[in-house]
This record gives C-alpha cells, structure tokens and sequence, in this order.
C-alpha cells in the first residue's frame, strides 16, 4: 500500500490578502481561480464571503507575468513588436499599433495616407473581432451558449482576413515602426466590404439572440454599477469608462492615423434596465461599438489611396535621439499608451506599457464588495479583461 | 479651457512657490519636476483647481537612470502622466528621487488608481509608498529576490530549486549542440 504524499508547507501563507485570525463570524475566505472558466485566463481572486454575500475581495495577478519591459530594454525598437502583440493576445493588431505610435511621436516620422487607412482598416477590424469575443464569452457566462457561436462564426471571418493579409491569425506583426508589414492583397478589400455586408445584419441578430433577453438583462443590469465619478478616479478607459455615462474616446481626443477624418459616434451607457455603468450597459457599449465600426471601416474603404508604399517610410534604422514620448491609442479595452525613454542608442531605456486591463481590474473590489458570489462572473466578463495584458 | 504646459507650471508656481524644479517645454512631451516633499497638496491642488482640473492619473510609470559614465545622476524618476477629462488637456510631472531607499507619500488618496499602479512601482523598482493600504508585491511572487527593473538586478541562480537561468551543465549540453529550454526543468 503507497502512503500518501503529505505537503508540509501547505500553511495558510503570506499570499493571502486576509487573515483567518481577523474575520468575524459566518464570514469565511474563498479563492476563486487560477483555474476558474469565467475568470478568462489564470486569475486569483479571493473573496471573503458571508454566506452568498462578498464582504470584500483582493484579485492576485501575476501568474502570467513575464515583465516584457526587461525584455524591452534588451532588444532593439523593432523587436519589441512581437512582444507587444503578446500582451493582448485577442488584440494583437491594436498593441502593436500603439507602440508604433509612441515611437512615430518619438522619432517625428510621418506617415502617408495609404499606411494610415490600413491601419485604420486592421484596428477596426480587430476591434470587432475583440468585441465579438467579449460578447461571445460573456453571454457564456451568464448561461447564453448560441451567441458564442455566432460571435465565434463572424471572428473568424476576419481571421481569415487577417491570415490572407499578413499570414497569421492571431499574433501578426503587422504594424511596423514607420509602416505596415505587408501591403493589402489584391481583392482584400473587395472581400472585406462582403463581410461588412454580411456583418452588418449579424449584430442586430445578436442583438435580439442576447441583448435584451429577460434573463440576461436581469443578471447584468442592476451588478457591478461603477459611478462616473470611481471611474475616472479609477482611471477606467475604453467601454468601461463610456458604460459609466462618460465621453471620452482617445480616437476623438488625441487622433492618431487620421482618425478624425472619419465621421462616427462615440456610444455611451444609457441605464436602460437599469442604474448608469452597470455590467449591462459596459456590454452594450461594445455592441454600439461594432456599429460604428463597421461605418469607420466602410468610410476608410472608400478613402483608401490606391497609390502608396507601405514601406515609404519605415526607417532603416530606428535610433531615437535621446527624449522620451508617451503614445496612446484607443484599442479594443480602451487607452493603451506605451510611455517610451530612449537615451540615443539602439535599444530603448525603457518601455512601459500603460494597460487598460489592468487598470480596470484595479476597481474590481470597489464593485464587487456587497455583491453575491454568482454575480462576480457577470461582473467580471463585463470588464472584459484579458490577462496577457494585466500581467505583462 | 484647455491649459498648456506653461500655464500649468505658473499655476502651481503661484501656489507652491519654488516646487517645480524644472521644466522642460521644448521637448515632444512637455513636462515639469516636481519636488517631492508636498507632492500630495500638489496633487490635491491639481486634481481640484477648477480651471486645472486633472481628475484622471492615466498613466504611471518609474524609470531607472543608472548612468555608467556618470554615476552621479542615477536616480529613479516616477512619471505621472495627468489628464483633465473636463479642459481637455494633459501634463506629465516628474518626481526625482534616490536610488537608495527610495520613498515617497502614496497618492492614493488622491487618486485611487494610484493603488496598484505603486503596488506594480514597488515590485519591480522597490519604491517605498508611504500610508500605502495595501502594501504588497503585485505582479511577482512574494519572496523573489529583488527588484527586477532596476538597471543593476541581477538573474538569481534558482529559485525554489527551479533553474531561471542556464546552468553550466545546460550550456554543456547546448555547446554540442542540443536544444535547450530555460524553465523548471533539467
């Protein structure tokens, strides 16, 4: 007969926000993940309940960390592209973007006209498929399996897109320091005003699929209720900022890539089942967002110059002089700036990378607190994080 | 009304005279340093003078200058970058501070993002936040050792009997030619 392996050090530890000794009566300690399907990727949150009710909670992060800043600060300012794409790996194209960005400001290079309406063309499209994501899993969440796979069926669409365009589906290397990879095969845009076309009709589809389903607007439309005021204090971007109410879109504030060329409307939450910044109007945020993606991308199709080098003027070198620029742009989950010092020599002092998930995983004790427990999946998926980006 | 960075430095300047040590507005981002002793009345002034208004603190970094060429101006520079959702307008402050020991008050009273934004400063760069709440390691496990973005950390040999750097027995094995991984393993 084998005897059981017994762990020594299985002590309550220092990695627990709560002390056992501190709670009060009925109350008890409850961890939540790394391995939890509504937590979206490897994270710990711990909770201290009293029966149903979350009293408080504290997320630990950091399981997928792999400090891309150190390994910034060891290569040069091209090959920190794939890096980038890795941090918000259902977001690829919006990462490098920003980057890209943030050294253009840097080095003052510009760009011309054709290089930006295909970055126009690849941040919006992935921002659909981003959002399609968000809204797939999170209707899977809630208990909703069929959007999923209407969201699933449309993402992969432009997956395909993508692959056509530039050979990979999900960590592409697109976005260039000065340009783009890859000009636009012949017939991909035609290809892409087909998928618009038969996008367009699939978001009312899903609109009525979830949007404003009985059940689902009773699970998200009264939880998690982030004021205005906690979410800019917070620093909250992107949908999570504009379901509280708020304004703000980093497309219309600081354009980049001629944003303001284009003419679409910046949705925010409206309370309609409910208070103002619930997980429900955060969610519909996302649904509006298509809409008006799709009319940026059917503007910037009819822009699109035929003539232009995409390699016009990436440069042979990219060696900053000494100074430092902070370049942001609206990606998917909302402000993703990349604060950039270069001391002059090949390889960048340092690059930090300013993540919206991070920060709006920051609030997450502040809503959850006097919550139940079955609503920390809602509000949770309605934050639509994605770890690879909180984690670094 | 949005302010540019100038107006900005004569508004603190009128109310913390001699506070803002420098500033620099000819570069791609202006920004002004700031001296630390009353960062948080600073800070407090700025996020609440109606006509400044920064309510956001949207990013926060740390950098670590350790020139080798000239050692006295290694120091470790905290950057906020602040924006007004109202005026419409931003500033990038700079605080200096030692490489040894270095410590500052917590702004996390003033905004609340401040939280895991120093959490993060401290673990990777070891910056003491004063009435700090939630003082612990963020991202890194509790007992790692040092502080891996200072520009003088160095890989430990193992931790927790797992090897983070390559042995002398991997490199062996890789000088003949085999494929080698780096990780909880050999």
């Amino acid at each position: 007969m084998s005897t059981p392996t017994v762990y020594k050090d299985l002590e309550p530890d220092e990695t627990y926000a709560f002390k056992p000794e501190d709670l009060e009566e009925d109350e008890m300690i409850l961890n939540m993940g790394p391995q939890h399907p509504s937590t979206h990727g490897v994270l710990r949150i711990e909770l201290k309940t009293d029966g149903e009710v979350v009293k408080d909670s504290r997320p630990h992060i950091g399981y997928l960390h792999r400090n891309f800043e150190k390994h910034a600060e060891n290569i040069d300012y091209q090959g920190v592209i794939p890096f980038t794409d890795r941090m918000d790996y259902v977001g690829s194209m919006a990462n490098s973007l920003s980057y890209a960005v943030a050294v253009e400001k840097l080095m003052g290079i510009e760009l011309n006209e054709r290089v930006q309406s295909i970055r126009v063309l690849v941040s919006e499209l992935q921002r659909i498929a981003s959002h399609l994501l968000a809204i797939g899993t999170y209707g899977m969440d809630i208990g909703a399996f069929t959007p999923f796979l209407h969201a699933f069926r449309e993402r992969e669409k432009i997956l395909d897109l993508f692959e056509w365009l530039c050979g990979a589906r999900l960590l592409y290397n697109y976005n260039w320091v000065g340009g783009v990879s890859h000009d636009l095969p012949e017939q991909w845009t035609d290809r892409t005003r087909v998928f618009l076309d038969e996008f367009a009709p699939v978001i009312e589809e899903l609109d009525q699929l979830l949007s404003h389903n009985k059940i689902f607007t009773a699970r998200t439309a009264t939880v998690g209720i982030i004021p205005p005021e906690l979410a800019v204090g917070y620093a909250l971007t992107g949908p999570n900022l504009r379901g509280s109410g708020i304004k703000w879109d980093i497309r219309k504030e600081d354009p980049y890539c001629g944003y303001e060329k284009y003419e679409f409307d910046v949705p925010v939450g409206q309370g309609r089942y409910g208070p103002i910044g619930s997980c429900w109007d955060r969610y519909y945020v996302r649904v509006e967002e298509m809409r008006q993606s799709v009319r940026i991308l059917r503007q910037a199709l009819d822009v699109l110059p035929a003539e232009g080098d995409v390699h016009e003027s990436v440069p042979k070198r990219v060696k900053p002089k000494a100074g430092e620029a902070y370049g942001r742009t609206e990606a998917p989950r909302g402000e993703l700036g990349f604060y950039i010092v270069s001391d002059g020599s090949l390889v960048p002092m340092r690059v930090k990378g300013r993540s919206p998930c991070f920060v709006a995983m920051s609030i997450f004790h502040e809503i959850a607190k006097g919550e139940m427990i079955a609503d920390m999946i809602a509000i949770i998926g309605s934050l639509d994080i994605v770890l690879g980006e909180i984690d670094r | 009304m949005s302010l540019d960075a100038a107006a900005v430095q004569q508004k603190i300047e009128e109310k913390f005279p001699g506070k803002v040590t420098s500033a620099e507005l000819e570069v791609v981002d202006p920004f002004l340093v700031v001296d630390v002793s009353t960062i948080v009345e600073m800070c407090t002034f700025l996020r609440d003078e109606p006509e400044l208004a920064f309510d956001m603190l949207h990013c926060h970094s740390a950098v670590d200058y350790l020139p080798p060429k000239a050692p006295e101006d290694a120091r470790i520079e905290l950057v906020l970058h602040l924006t007004s959702l109202k005026h419409r307008h931003w500033i990038v402050l700079k605080i200096m501070l030692p490489r040894e020991n270095p410590k500052m008050p917590t702004l996390e009273g003033v905004w609340p993002t401040a939280n895991w934004h120093e959490r993060e400063a401290y673990d990777l760069f070891g910056i003491e936040f004063e009435g700090h709440s939630d003082f612990r390691r963020l991202l890194l496990p509790d007992d790692w050792p040092g502080y891996p973005l200072r520009k003088d950390w160095e890989w430990p040999d193992e931790w927790h009997g797992m090897a983070v750097k390559p042995t002398e027995k991997m490199a062996e094995r890789a000088q003949k030619g085999e494929q080698i991984g780096v990780g909880p393993f050999d």
